[in-house]
């Protein structure tokens, strides 16, 4: 990569940086316990929208792996979930009116606060349907997968969404609070994803699964991303470009081994297929505040109205991170 | 009685290293530890606080410690020779750090120890024998000067390193001293440590280990050379290095692990791993075991680790491994087979190659409408799609995925010019692939096609012109995929022999009994329907020689096709 276009990136990086200080004018404190974070806490970072039935499950699988802290933007909800966040303990929470998608689907939001309080530790940023498994999360906390990480000097770690799915149709089980939901979506496909580099940010660009074969069999390009770098050692100089799909500096998104070994890498386990969804697609049908106009949106809609079942006979049923980790979708690369 | 005594060298959790002094002070063996001096005070002296009234802890001069410098080595005598000073009790010092972990109780390391009294746990080896040093600088970091920090100053480092190596330069070591590496986790007798410390030449020594590269792992193991009678080769502690030199961390489930393992004394472990600590510090005592350590009854774990990071699973494309081409260590997972032209001359030819042994047979898997997946199932295992789209969007990663996620089961599918020729290159240099060819076989359907001529021409060049180019990637010098090439016409002349070849290829241990050929499409007037192709200015080249009709004699065909 030559200089001018390394430059290019540098500029690029600076100028979201910038954005997203001009965006923290939009945050309003709701509850700021920030102080209560110490020298070496795994913090998550979250922005949400009226998701008040997901939360009990989202902030006990993540308090269970050891994060100890969760700083949250909520979106204007209307369902409850500012009043529960606010309760919570160990979590810090602003409000915004701000446009969803001005604020660059939350990107701008959630790089300030990452600069602001991730600085020097490991951030994880997920949405409250994503639930991340590394390698040994059964049995050894993130701080072990982070102290491990520092002391291989790597500092970003990759989960590639794994879209999950009920076997009947998606409206037939109801989810209810506090349930873990990979009890009703607990089907995934394992051996379909399109995967191509992005030569100007280095990182993958991987693209398949349920969404892709059931809405995207005609116009694969515009199937949702499903490559993440969701866990980082944050250093105030950094940038998410868009969602946590790619990363400033590029170095960051190099997180698969070029020669044809495994680095280490884990997957993030998409609980968007449960019956919250189907009233959730149409709210968001209506704001048109996602990626594209929307399109996925509308594509889902689309889909929707035949009833869909993602569940096919080459469905393979979710046991643990091990399993993944056999069908070639994570790695423990060399961590014994 | 002899007895063993432990130096520590401490930096990062205190509260571990201090859990692990006291039990090692409690069961009888005097500690001496060296705190790095870049600890803050308050932790320091909490540990103090926390060791206060055991008898047999000290705590020796603090020196500021730097990884790769003398400064390591400077921690390690300063607390030796307090050891030797302070407890003349003890006859074997045991070097360790702040994340060791005893395995094994005091009581079953001293009776080891008392039965070889006069021998040094050391691990010493040349350094033309040691494969395991990974910074690149074998015996470099023996001749060359190393005053700067790898750490703070890398750049510096580097440099020196480039322009001694230019300059050739090589330090002249001590007269006497063959350098020797090893683990710095040894235990040494009194008598030998003693002996090193003491020896009259020490400060020439000294000098020269100042300025070498990582001494901690070279000082005492050359020194050792020098002065013991009996060096056993081999360290006490179990510590495990991965492929960037780091070592290996323990968790608590790696529990039965180290159990296994029968070691002394286990590096490094996790500060948290609460289990570990528990098990091994608090655990009930067992009847003594006399068992000899043997870590290498665990190192497949290590070796898969290593494997697994920096050869990976062949034929797998995944988020963290995506592999430059030709880097892929295999490009597929496992062998599979492509026909082209054989379902076009044969009818049923699917189903009839299913018979022979464990496979699935698909159809043109990258035809232009869709994937034609074997009995036209919409959704294929691991739940690829039949949408052509979705396919051509990454067909490298459409075949890879296919083949890894079928694995045990061979794929065979059909090909021909008229599918996506995306893959030519990436089959032709896979030794996974196992192509047969029937060359200008595609002008069968057309050829009963009933289709207007000027269209069957078009399409005849169209496709001919597609088939040249896959041979030219075929015949290049990077094949490496199990090649069978034909003309139709050369086919024909033994159809059979050639089948019962490439069925053999593919069941190496089981015999083919070809039985009764599938039916095959007549070619009555294929030759003259070749000879009308060339008449309207289209030049059929890859079906070979057809000039079969008396009435065309002085057509001249190749027989072979040539590659031109």
């Amino acid at each position: 990569m030559g200089f001018i276009a390394k430059y290019r990136l540098r500029l690029v990086r600076k100028r979201w940086r910038m954005r997203a200080m001009r965006k923290r004018r939009e945050l309003n404190p709701v509850a700021l316990r920030t102080d209560r974070i110490r020298k070496n806490d795994v913090l998550v970072f979250s922005t949400l929208r009226n998701e008040r039935i997901r939360l009990p499950y989202f902030l006990r699988y993540y308090r269970d792996l050891g994060v100890a802290h969760f700083l949250i933007v909520d979106n204007n909800s209307d369902d409850g979930s500012r009043e529960y966040l606010a309760e919570q303990p160990d979590v810090s929470l602003w409000t915004t009116t701000g446009s969803y998608k001005r604020a660059r689907f939350g990107v701008d939001w959630l790089n300030w606060l990452q600069s602001a309080y991730g600085h020097g530790h490991w951030t994880l940023v997920v949405d409250v349907d994503e639930f991340l498994v590394y390698p040994f999360c059964d049995v050894r906390p993130i701080q072990a997968l982070t102290d491990w990480l520092d002391a291989s000097s790597v500092k970003s770690f990759s989960a590639m969404l794994l879209d999950m799915y009920p076997e009947g149709p998606i409206d037939e089980a109801s989810y209810h609070e506090g349930q873990d939901p990979f009890e009703i979506a607990c089907w995934f496909d394992s051996g379909n994803y399109m995967i191509r580099r992005n030569a100007e940010y280095g990182n993958l660009w991987i693209q398949g699964g349920p969404r892709a074969r059931m809405f995207f069999r005609d116009r694969p390009e515009r199937a949702p991303a499903l490559n993440k770098i969701p866990l980082v050692k944050w250093n105030r100089k950094y940038a998410y470009v868009s969602s946590t799909h790619t990363l400033l500096p590029r170095g960051l998104n190099l997180t698969y081994d070029e020669w044809g070994g495994e680095k280490v890498s884990g997957c993030l386990l998409h609980a968007k297929f449960i019956d919250t969804f189907v009233a959730k697609s149409e709210e968001e049908m209506q704001r048109g505040q996602h990626y594209a106009g929307s399109h996925e949106y509308k594509a889902y809609h689309q889909g929707l109205r035949d009833n869909p079942v993602f569940w096919n006979q080459t469905s393979e049923r979710y046991a643990n991170w091990r399993q993944l980790e056999i069908l070639g979708l994570m790695s423990r690369g060399n961590w014994v | 009685m002899t007895s063993v005594g432990f130096i520590m060298l401490v930096h990062t959790a205190l509260n571990r290293a201090a859990q692990v002094a006291r039990h090692w002070a409690e069961a009888g063996c005097p500690v001496v530890m060296h705190v790095d001096k870049s600890v803050g005070n308050r932790a320091y002296n909490e540990m103090l606080r926390k060791l206060d009234g055991l008898g047999n802890v000290r705590f020796c001069r603090r020196h500021r410690c730097e990884w790769g410098s003398w400064s390591l080595v400077a921690a390690s005598i300063s607390a030796a020779e307090m050891m030797l000073k302070e407890f003349p009790e003890v006859q074997h010092i045991y070097h360790a750090s702040g994340s060791c972990l005893p395995l094994r109780p005091a009581q079953e390391l001293r009776d080891y120890l008392a039965k070889q009294p006069d021998t040094d746990f050391i691990e010493s080896v040349t350094t033309g024998d040691v494969p395991w040093t990974v910074d690149g600088l074998e015996r470099e970091r023996f001749l060359f000067w190393f005053p700067f920090s790898w750490k703070r100053q890398r750049r510096l480092f580097d440099r020196a390193v480039r322009i001694q190596r230019r300059l050739r330069v090589a330090r002249r070591i001590p007269e006497g001293v063959v350098p020797h590496l090893g683990s710095q986790w040894w235990c040494l007798t009194r008598k030998t440590l003693s002996a090193i410390l003491q020896d009259p030449r020490r400060p020439e020594y000294d000098r020269y280990f100042r300025k070498v590269w990582i001494p901690d792992e070279s000082y005492f193991q050359s020194l050792v050379r020098l002065h013991a009678r009996n060096v056993e080769s081999r360290s006490l502690t179990l510590s495990k290095f991965d492929f960037q030199g780091k070592p290996h961390i323990f968790y608590d489930d790696h529990v039965m692990l180290l159990r296994r393992s029968d070691s002394f004394v286990a590096r490094k472990i996790w500060p948290q791993a609460d289990l570990l600590y528990r098990v091994f510090l608090e655990g009930e005592n067992l009847a003594l075991r006399q068992a000899e350590p043997n870590p290498a009854r665990i190192d497949r774990v290590f070796a898969t680790a290593l494997e697994r990071r920096t050869r990976g699973r062949p034929g797998l494309y995944m988020q963290s491994r995506f592999p430059r081409a030709d880097h892929e260590n295999g490009k597929t997972a496992a062998p599979y087979t492509v026909f082209s032209g054989f379902a076009e001359l044969f009818e049923g030819f699917e189903p009839w190659v299913g018979n022979f042994g464990r496979m699935t047979v698909h159809g043109h898997l990258f035809a232009p409408d869709k994937v034609h997946f074997a009995d036209e199932a919409e959704i294929y295992r691991g739940g690829l799609s039949d949408s052509a789209a979705l396919r051509d969007r990454d067909p490298r990663g459409f075949l890879t995925s296919m083949i890894w996620n079928t694995r045990g089961d061979r794929q065979v599918f059909q090909y021909g010019p008229d599918d996506n020729q995306a893959l030519n290159w990436f089959m032709s240099t896979d030794s996974n692939a196992q192509i047969a060819v029937i060359t200008g076989a595609w002008a069968i359907p057309l050829y009963h096609s009933g289709l207007d001529f000027p269209a069957i021409r078009a399409e005849a060049a169209r496709l001919q012109k597609i088939e040249l180019e896959f041979m030219k990637v075929l015949r290049s010098p990077w094949t490496k995929a199990r090649l069978h090439l034909w003309s139709l016409s050369d086919f024909l002349q033994n159809p059979r022999d050639y089948l019962q070849t490439i069925l053999e290829e593919m069941n190496p241990r089981n015999p083919v009994v070809l039985g009764n050929l599938p039916v095959m499409r007549p070619l009555d007037d294929f030759g003259i329907f070749l000879h009308n192709l060339r008449n309207q200015g289209m030049n059929p080249l890859v079906m070979g020689d057809f000039t079969t009709s008396p009435r065309r004699p002085e057509a001249v065909v190749p027989t072979r096709f040539t590659g031109e």
